[in-house]
């Protein structure tokens, strides 16, 4: 993959659709559907990210010891309201020292 | 609650917002290390940071670049969460109230976190002070903190051997977790999300998963808003 082109295009992007919200008038989107629709992605989005990221090597379902413990960890933070940075750090020492032994 | 907030108001505003931006720098070390991870070099991570200036999204982009996914889907999935940010473009406009080259920088500023500290205050000249010393606390420390996290992961050799693999998914969790608290219908959604992008991974292309639940979801919407 051209990952400069990619870089371009999703800067472009970005600023396009921030851009846009200035320009148009606010009735033309504005509405409760698709308002909702715009809260609700990111939370699809994201929980889609969790499991790809946990769970995939490319097109395979992986079940990888020290990555899951080091998530189940991180997990266990987030559900403790930890700060995002302990989070981050119990994760990657976890599995971190899990491959060391 | 004073009638007119006089100088205390803004000094606790400007600090309130400055503290946000630390708070998100955090985040900007894992962003620059799982994007240099996913083969991006230090200068594309940091361009990114600069001026897609949208956590989210460059999390997403990374990842389905890390995870095998094709230029459609990385793309489309950093550009499905950032459309959020055309409807905070919305509310903050008429609060705002910029005009030319202050609305180019100020759509470049408008993000999750400028745009709840300044709807969140109380008259409009705060909303303004919120909305630009967060925007600014945050730009710096996010791409500060990207280019410390990029740096040091391409020094550090394979990412792996520190854990970054685990690192990420916790880092999206945590980015989800506030979501999941706010109602039901998001818990719904994520447990949906997270269940076809499960399913699919052994069935479709990389970063396919990740847009079928999007996918999915606009479909649940329009199913439920066509029923009498």
């Amino acid at each position: 993959m051209n990952l400069w082109a990619l870089v371009l295009a999703t800067i472009a992007g970005c600023y396009l659709l921030k851009l846009a919200g200035y320009l148009v008038p606010a009735r033309v989107l504005d509405h409760p559907r698709t308002r909702r629709v715009v809260e609700l992605l990111p939370v699809a989005l994201l929980a889609a990210l969790v499991v790809v990221e946990a769970l995939a090597n490319g097109r395979h379902l992986e079940f990888d010891g020290p990555r899951l413990a080091g998530f189940a960890v991180g997990a266990v933070a987030v559900w403790r309201r930890a700060p995002f940075l302990v989070v981050v750090v119990a994760a990657g020492l976890t599995a971190a020292l899990l491959r060391l032994t | 609650m004073t009638a007119v907030p006089g100088p205390p108001a803004r000094t606790s505003v400007i600090r309130d917002s400055l503290g946000v931006g630390v708070a998100v720098g955090a985040y900007g070390f894992a962003f620059g290390a799982a994007s240099v991870a996913a083969g991006l070099s230090v200068a594309q991570t940091c361009l990114l940071s600069l001026f897609a200036f949208t956590g989210g999204t460059q999390f997403a982009v990374v990842g389905v670049v890390a995870g095998g996914g094709s230029f459609g889907a990385a793309l489309g999935s950093g550009l499905l969460l950032a459309s959020r940010n055309t409807l905070y473009a919305m509310r903050l406009a008429p609060l705002l109230q910029v005009r030319g080259a202050r609305r180019l920088l100020a759509a470049l500023g408008t993000i999750d976190e400028s745009t709840a500290m300044a709807i969140g205050q109380r008259e409009p000249r705060l909303s303004r002070v919120a909305f630009w010393w967060t925007f600014g606390g945050v730009f710096v420390f996010w791409n500060l903190s990207t280019l410390l996290g990029a740096a040091g992961t391409s020094a550090l050799g394979d990412p792996n051997k520190f854990g970054l693999d685990a690192v990420i998914p916790a880092a999206f969790l945590a980015l989800l977790a506030p979501r999941l608290r706010s109602g039901a219908i998001e818990r719904r959604v994520a447990v949906g999300g997270a269940v076809i992008a499960a399913v699919l991974i052994p069935l479709t292309p990389p970063g396919v998963p990740v847009l079928a639940s999007c996918a999915a979801l606009l479909l649940s919407v329009a199913v439920r808003e066509a029923r009498p």
